[in-house]
């Protein structure tokens, strides 16, 4: 029994299952359903899960891949998406069905064109006969042994569920079972086929398991068998050529900033701009910097947000110097620029720790707010002139006032970041709000 | 060309560069910029990128396009790491080449999310069953994210391991003026395929024990095994103990310094000065905090020396050797409770020299200054 004669694609050598386990009995429709469809050896990889079906590959004249518990249909899927002419069946117990649940629904979910042969013998052979997610309930295993109070899975229905391409259960005792293999494996798009079978070993001696009693168990919890599911939609590695790799390239154009003015820098500048969500700090802060780097100086950036970004502080740190910056951190900046009461709230340390040699530009509605610092404080009017332009434009506004009061490079560097790296609706917006934020020094808008 | 960018930028620039044409990830700050890019840039290069169901998807993914022949990385932070575990085994295993970066925040579980911290040093390298090893390489600026991501590739295709590059929050999220007519650019290196004419394929056979297996890629002219089990050169199931430690063997001495340092010249950077007896060591984001610390101490007329180590697994034993011959103090900041000081400790004479640990957690950049500091209290013995 256990050598199987006349095979195609299987060795002709014993086989190491129990006897009468059902492994044996599949395992030769597979060799010809796999027959069936003249599958070259070299471009088809069974791919093995843990469990005793995981000894199955070496049986076979093809290439295999045999991994980890549950993750079988994981490599299986990263082959065939690096090698869409692989034709990839995956042989996965029960058990391998339940630690891999996530994979195998969302690899149906994908509708990615591989084919999972379930070799479902209701509980865990290789390890002593526990229970698994497809045990029956009042089923008795090492786990279970005053019967099983769960119930089980139907890994037909779960496809169904999430629209996967074919579902088929069928048994042992089905003629037709290599025929419904090779379906499943000729189908585009993701199949199964969940053989219900027999574990000699465990499940069936402490079970009375028979022919008759596992169709009653068929009856007993509705699972059809069959072709359960099946339905045309296109296969999730076509959709990404199609969607993905045939997407129109975009001419992308070459920014270099390089560099075009001069700079007044005398030291090594550290710079926080605090705001809210919505009022493009973080964008702007970038544009600020490409500006600097254009002025010959070396800058970083980084940012602060809260997860929900849409609401809260948005704080960016920007650091200016002649050479490579190092250290990025900032301890207490020489320049904090405050726009907003949420990014007020978000440095109210900071303020705390400025030196005398410090300023604090901050917008005149929140100077109330403002705790007792040590630096120098100067108040604009930014809310108000930005919301004349567009209210999005406070940030980039506040910069080229704090540019213009601190002349550490040309207010020109500024607009030409804007124009060299933002679409041209947005760079206008914020070429009037550079000139309006410069024009508030040249008014003198500001009180100490 | 110059241009502002972060080191995730630099790392997707860097993996295109190298001909990556596979990427899986899930999204996790601060390492969610590197998957955007790669579903944008692999496109473009006929690649594939996909965002899986989780972590282990991801991994599983890259695993098993590696195997078919692409050139394959995934990304992820700390807790994504800890999902990767098994697969980081079976990569192992498997000898699978692939490349993995780390993004690293602070603390354990979902800890400080998203801030800086180095806490994964000795995880990466002892994250999963068995104590196998791994290479793994560290930059410190975003120049390095993008020379040492092509290092990367390199260094797993030519090597068959799992490639981590380690990366942090402050280092891959902030952004940087980068002039590109000053990077290097490394020649890229393909693994090494067995001739398509050959008769038969061994896919895990090897003539001397630290040989690394040539390759055949599932769907070639070759049938290919792979498997997660301690196997014989046809990729069987092995059970006669002699065979099983030459394979343990096999997967433990097909890396090492030496063969590591001609495929990647950087392993170490060290800033000697002559009769220094101080020396720092550093790694990572936190080396650019030393530098500073180096220069402002020396700017005080003090004498000291500085290690960056950028190749941190397997640890450059025979670089750290030389860098402290003379040292009588070792400092050594790390932004988590002290972890590849370890290291350093297991390998230098520690009744010639003192070791001092500066371990920052709080999820912020170590201060320069708190290393001139230690440098200064030091400074004479």
């Amino acid at each position: 029994m256990a050598i199987v004669k006349n095979a195609v694609y299987m060795k002709e050598v014993e086989l190491p299952f129990c006897p009468g386990c059902g492994h044996s009995q599949i395992l030769p429709q597979l060799d010809k359903a796999m027959a069936k469809l003249n599958l070259d050896p070299r471009k088809t990889v069974l791919v093995t899960d843990i469990g005793c079906v995981g000894l199955s590959d070496q049986y076979f004249n093809v290439s295999a891949f045999h991994g980890l518990h549950g993750r079988s249909i994981t490599y299986a899927c990263g082959l065939k998406m690096a090698n869409p002419e692989l034709t990839v069946i995956v042989l996965m117990g029960d058990g391998g069905l339940g630690i891999g649940g996530t994979h195998f629904i969302n690899a149906a979910r994908r509708n990615i064109d591989i084919t999972v042969i379930i070799f479902n013998n209701f509980n865990f052979g290789m390890t002593g006969g526990e229970h698994s997610v497809t045990t029956p309930f009042g089923g008795k295993t090492a786990t279970t042994y005053l019967g099983n109070i769960e119930y089980p899975l139907d890994a037909c229905s779960l496809v169904q569920a999430v629209n996967g391409g074919f579902a088929a259960r069928s048994t042992i005792f089905d003629k037709n079972l290599a025929d419904l293999i090779a379906e499943a494996i000729a189908f585009k798009g993701f199949s199964v086929v969940d053989v219900w079978e027999y574990c000699t070993a465990y499940y069936v001696p402490r079970n009375e398991l028979n022919k008759e009693k596992m169709m009653k168990l068929l009856e007993t919890y509705g699972f059809k068998t069959g072709i359960v599911h099946k339905v045309e939609r296109k296969e999730y590695i076509e959709s990404y050529r199609e969607v993905y790799l045939n997407q129109p390239q975009k001419q992308v154009k070459q920014i270099s900033l390089d560099t075009e003015f001069e700079n007044n820098l005398t030291q090594k500048t550290e710079i926080i701009i605090a705001g809210a969500a919505g009022q493009k700090v973080k964008s702007s802060a970038t544009v600020f910097g490409s500006s600097a780097i254009l002025s010959g100086l070396y800058a970083t950036q980084k940012d602060d947000y809260p997860i929900t970004i849409m609401t809260g502080h948005s704080v960016s740190e920007i650091i200016l110097d002649k050479k490579e910056i190092n250290y990025t951190g900032i301890e207490s900046p020489d320049y904090l620029i405050i726009i907003a009461p949420e990014g007020l709230a978000k440095v109210k340390r900071i303020i705390q720790s400025m030196r005398e040699t410090s300023t604090i530009i901050i917008d005149d509605n929140l100077v109330s707010l403002l705790p007792d610092t040590k630096a120098k404080v100067e108040i604009f009017p930014f809310r108000k002139t930005a919301n004349a332009i567009d209210r999005f434009s406070i940030t980039i506004l506040s910069l080229a006032t704090f540019l213009a009061r601190t002349n550490l490079f040309p207010i020109e560097a500024l607009k030409k970041a804007v124009k060299l790296t933002q679409k041209e609706a947005i760079a206008e917006i914020n070429l009037k709000a550079i000139d309006a934020g410069a024009k508030l020094v040249e008014e003198g808008a500001y009180a100490k | 060309m110059i241009e502002f960018l972060d080191g995730n930028e630099a790392i997707v620039k860097g993996a295109i560069d190298a001909g990556c044409k596979f990427f899986a990830g899930y999204p996790i700050t601060p390492a969610t910029p590197i998957l955007l890019g790669m579903m944008q840039e692999l496109p473009k290069v006929g690649g594939f990128a996909i965002q899986a169901e989780d972590e282990i998807a991801s991994i599983g993914f890259c695993i098993g396009a590696s195997m078919a022949g692409k050139k394959a990385m995934t990304a992820t932070s700390g807790p994504g790491i800890s999902l990767y575990s098994e697969n980081i085994g079976l990569a192992i295993m498997g000898e699978t080449p692939l490349v993995i970066v780390d993004v690293q925040r602070q603390g354990p579980a979902t800890g400080s999310a998203t801030k800086d911290g180095q806490g994964d040093i000795q995880f990466i390298r002892w994250g999963t069953s068995g104590g196998y090893p791994i290479i793994a390489i560290s930059p410190t600026t975003v120049e390095e994210c993008y020379t040492f991501t092509i290092y990367a590739f390199n260094l797993t295709e030519i090597f068959r391991v799992p490639v981590f590059l380690v990366s942090s929050k402050e280092l891959s999220m902030t952004r940087q003026r980068i002039d590109w007519s000053r990077i290097e650019k490394p020649e890229v290196i393909d693994r090494k395929y067995l001739p398509e004419d050959a008769n038969e394929y061994k896919p895990y056979y090897f003539e001397n024990i630290d040989d690394v297996p040539l390759f055949s890629p599932f769907g070639g002219k070759h049938i290919v095994r792979y498997t997660t089990s301690t196997h014989d050169e046809y990729g069987n199931l092995l059970t006669t103990p002699e065979k099983i430690q030459i394979m343990m063997e096999h997967l433990d001495k097909k890396i090492n310094e030496e063969k590591i340092k001609k495929y990647f010249p950087h392993i170490v950077k060290f800033d000697k000065q002559d009769d220094a007896e101080i020396l720092v060591i550093s790694y990572g984001i936190t080396a650019r905090s030393a530098i500073e610390a180096v220069e402002l101490a020396r700017s005080q007329g003090l004498k000291v020396s500085h290690l960056i180590i950028n190749l941190l697994w397997p640890v450059p034993e025979s670089e750290i050797k030389k860098a402290t011959i003379g040292a009588k103090t070792i400092i050594f900041p790390e932004m988590n409770n002290g972890q590849y000081v370890l290291e350093i400790e297991r390998i230098v004479d520690k009744s010639k020299v003192k070791i001092v640990r500066i371990n920052q957690m709080d999820t912020t950049l170590i201060n320069p200054r708190k290393i001139l500091i230690e440098i200064i209290k030091n400074n004479g013995g």
